[in-house]
């Protein structure tokens, strides 16, 4: 295939959602208790439109990968120890807050000033790439506005699968209601693509990879460009988790059908 | 052709990568390392270029098991003087949870149950505390000593969360760009070429359990490096490889260990406790069992135990003990109404210098708990950890910028040196026969420990300790007087049927409460590993946790594996072996030597192998 793409993949980091997570009030507005002490993993619907980008890129020779992330520049540091043994890439940083609770508009709009700014980049040959969800709050219109911003016109969202044909257009599948997808098709470059899980399994460590990605990557951490996201009017009236129920028993001996009816009830309550 | 370990096949597929040094394990021994090295290259890099990748600067690599430099390690009360001499504005450096110490205290602990297996010596002592308390600082079942023996003192030290801490160092190493850390990574063996190691090889991924490739297959890589730095840890694989590779000095053996398991609460809002309130006891829930608890800023605490090998009881379970050691009335009435926020376990290696390893070799140091360099008199080992790396670091600084090769003679003249010049090495000695006493009983050993601590390592109490498979009692034997025939049996049976584990309905026998879940911080192990562990395990990597020889599995009474999984990740199973679920296991490596059983009488019938995952929670 000729078809080479320059794909940009919007990823930002978000605290490992196995730590405890406890939504407090702080000067500037909502937000988690220790953030900062928290591990912090690439937000794992962005981390499947990177895996899936480099599956797509190594598909299509000549196309090129970069991954553009917000966030504190020790978060950033701190989520490329695991993340760039994974996948080719190379990292676009941008120094701003943990990105839980800011404006989804004042973020794209950062994004989209970085990513137009950067160098080598081929409009025509854009991919834009990013999740459609976000483990740590999802705004839900990132992607769509910072490809607004862009002038991107094609836009898909909860993309699970991209068939690049031979003229270089492609047929993109999203998620739609009932476990189904909608097939589109698409003329080409550029197109923004929010991407649900994918298919593709979380890629195996592979020290070259991450050898050769931290060339760039802590060069980019140390020259990445401080941002401050307005809020733009944005308040929240209140911020609270899912709530866990948590209901332990020990019953010893229970019949099997009866822990079968149980669970059944619970489920239908 | 290179000599590799006969246990590794060759495969056409695997790949190679030169570096210059390799490291295995980021705990503090290799903070101390890489803070040391990457300094000295960031003052003087023209000298240390690299040789594996000419024209570069040296290449260092380190590789660490878990998925977050954070994860999978402790807190810690320490003197900090080798870290404070690495870092002298430490306490200003905002790392969160840490606090200065302000009060340390240590507490014998009474039974309130009746069930802990005292001695008639302890017994008669107890009584006496009873009957004496209104002239002594007797509270809530307790006895305040007058004071804290000064080789226990961590006066002018910190407390402090490791996974902080390590979060903090591996960002200021990473700053540096001269190092790289590379978490979720484990290492399978050292590699070798005669008696020389010339690297490590990465743990296969794309397996299933046993190891057979599957879909996504890719061999680990063989990286090859003049030095390996291996700090990986007391069950670490490496070390176990260069062990089973070389063998131990002439004396050494590790037969003493312990699980050090703990939680963090977040104390009620009304507590009293300050940060920095360092309480060390001993007495419950058995004698042998040493517990703690330390304040961090924020209402947080630690508190936990030790779970000596020397504590024979078969049906042993640390999770179980804890429960009832948060109840004892001493520390229940600060922790009623606390909340469990992290929960964790780690295998602690006990024979300090009597399980130094070779220290040095051909190609390959050695530093931290798996070199023997923690002091199980003071109940100090990070702080010696630290020291171990920062002294290696200093060494290959040295010899890099002599052209020196790393033989062992090298080593051993720079790193070796120092370290036996060193406070490490002076404690050592003195701790070295400290806990002896322990092995002939509960009162002889802390006999033993106060006259090693007293008289600088002079005098202490002699024995003679076995293998710590050897130290676990038969099950028939270590219940006779406690328990009818009748009871045991049924135990048994109800354990093989799959209902209650063994170990349970031997402490329900033994007279120990039921613990009744209070759904904050009593709750059930099950809900400790999701709410306070959360333990993950990437798919594709092989089991690490192997049972060699599935008929003495088959016989085995006791199953103290089991008892003493911190994170029930071994259960009984429908087959001869036990079951393991590697996505519930926390890597504490208690199952190494909570074997009774041995199939060559040197070593258990478990294998601790390499492997990814584990705990997740960085408040530790």
């Amino acid at each position: 295939m000729t078809n080479s793409f320059h794909i940009v993949v919007c990823a930002s980091t978000v605290p490992d959602p196995l730590q405890t997570l406890e939504p407090v009030t702080g000067p500037a507005g909502p937000t988690l208790k220790n953030e900062m002490m928290l591990p912090a993993v690439l937000d794992p619907w962005a981390a499947c439109a990177l895996y899936e980008a480099a599956a797509l890129a190594a598909k299509h020779t000549g196309s090129k990968v970069w991954l553009v992330s917000l966030g504190p520049k020790a978060k950033l540091q701190q989520v490329m120890m695991t993340v760039a043994q994974k996948v080719p890439f190379e990292l676009v940083a941008i120094d701003g807050p943990l990105g839980g609770f800011t404006d989804a508009h004042s973020t794209a709009a950062a994004l989209a000033e970085t990513i137009a700014a950067i160098p080598g980049l081929d409009c025509g040959k854009l991919l834009l790439f990013g999740g459609w969800e976000s483990a740590s709050r999802g705004a839900g219109v990132t992607m769509q506005v910072v490809g607004e911003r862009l002038g991107i016109a094609d836009q898909f969202q909860g993309v699970d699968q991209i068939n690049v044909k031979e003229d270089g257009s492609f047929e993109i599948l999203e998620r739609v209601e009932g476990g189904k997808h909608q097939v589109s098709e698409c003329a080409g470059a550029p197109a923004v693509l929010g991407w649900a899980t994918g298919n593709l399994a979380e890629p195996p460590n592979r020290p070259q990879v991450g050898m050769a990605n931290m060339r760039g990557v802590m060069p980019a951490i140390q020259k990445a460009k401080s941002v401050k996201l307005d809020a733009n009017g944005l308040s929240y009236a209140s911020v609270a988790l899912p709530k866990q129920q948590r209901e332990t028993r020990v019953v010893r001996d229970m019949p099997e059908d009866e822990i079968a009816r149980e669970i059944v009830a619970w489920i239908a309550e | 052709m290179s000599e590799v370990n006969p246990e590794i096949p060759l495969e056409a597929e695997r790949q190679e990568m030169a570096v210059d040094i390799a490291c295995v394990g980021f705990g503090p021994a290799m903070g101390g390392f890489l803070t040391t090295l990457t300094r000295e290259m960031t003052s003087d890099g023209a000298a240390l270029e690299s040789k594996a990748v000419p024209g570069m600067p040296l290449q260092v690599l380190c590789y660490e098991r878990a998925d977050d430099i954070a994860a999978g390690v402790s807190g810690v009360v320490t003197a900090a003087k080798a870290i404070r001499a690495s870092f002298p504005e430490l306490a200003s450096a905002e790392i969160p949870m840490m606090a200065p110490v302000k009060l340390e205290k240590v507490l014998y602990l009474l039974d309130p149950i009746g069930a802990s297996r005292r001695s008639m010596t302890l017994r008669a002592g107890d009584a006496a505390i009873r009957t004496f308390r209104g002239m002594l600082p007797v509270k809530d079942d307790a006895l305040e000593l007058p004071y804290t023996p000064a080789f226990l003192q961590k006066h002018n030290g910190l407390v402090m969360s490791i996974g902080q801490f390590n979060q903090w160092v591996g960002g200021e190493l990473m700053a540096s760009g001269v190092a790289q850390v590379w978490p979720g990574t484990p290492v399978s063996t050292a590699l070798f070429e005669g008696n020389s190691v010339v690297g490590v090889r990465l743990s296969d991924q794309g397996v299933d359990r046993a190891g057979n490739p599957e879909a996504g297959y890719m061999a680990g890589m063989d990286v090859r490096a003049a030095l390996t730095v291996v700090g990986d840890g007391p069950v670490g694989a490496v070390g176990q490889s260069i062990d089973r590779k070389l063998g131990m000095p002439d004396g050494h053996a590790r037969h003493e260990w312990a699980v050090g398991m703990k939680m963090v609460v977040e104390l009620p809002e009304d507590t009293p406790l300050e940060a920095g309130t360092v309480w060390h006891t001993f007495g419950f829930p058995e004698p042998e069992i040493f517990g703690f608890l330390y304040v961090y800023p924020d209402r947080l605490a630690s508190v936990g135990i030790f779970v000596p090998s020397w504590l024979g009881n078969p049906g042993r379970s640390s999770y179980r003990y804890l429960q009832h050691f948060l109840q004892h009335p001493y520390l229940w009435r600060y922790l009623n109404g606390s909340t469990l926020r992290s929960w964790g376990a780690k295998s602690l290696q006990e024979s300090g210098a009597n399980g130094e390893p070779f220290l040095a070799g051909d190609g390959y140091a050695r530093i931290g708990e798996g070199s023997g360099s923690t002091n199980m008199l003071t109940g100090s080992g990070v702080d010696e950890a630290w020291a171990t790396g920062v002294q290696l670091g200093e060494a290959v600084a040295e010899m890099l910028r002599a052209g020196k090769e790393f033989t062992r003679e090298n080593i051993e003249a720079t790193y070796v040196r120092r370290r036996r010049e060193s406070f490490v090495e002076q404690g050592a000695q003195v701790a070295k026969e400290a806990r002896n006493g322990f092995h002939t009983g509960v009162v002889s050993g802390l006999i033993g420990m106060a006259l090693a601590g007293l008289t600088n390592g002079k005098f202490s109490v002699g024995a003679k300790i076995r293998p710590a498979h050897q130290q676990i009692e038969p099950l028939k034997e270590f219940y006779s007087q406690r328990l009818s025939a009748e009871q045991l049996e049924k135990a048994t049976r109800d354990a093989a049927a799959g209902g209650r584990t063994l170990h349970d309905a031997l402490m329900d026998a033994c007279g120990w409460p039921e613990i009744v879940y209070d759904g904050k911080l009593l709750v059930s192990h099950q809900d400790a590993l999701l709410m306070g562990g959360k333990v993950q395990a990437a798919g594709g990597f092989a089991d690490h946790v192997r049972f060699r020889d599935a008929k003495l599995c088959a016989a085995c009474a006791e199953r103290t594996c089991i008892a003493m999984c911190s994170g029930q990740a071994i259960t009984q199973g429908d087959e001869a072996v036990p079951a393991f679920d590697r996505e519930k296991c926390v890597h504490c490596g208690a199952c190494l030597w909570n074997c009774k059983q041995s199939p060559d009488g040197k070593n258990s019938n478990i294998e601790f192998k390499a492997g990814a995952g584990g705990l997740h929670s960085a408040e530790n």
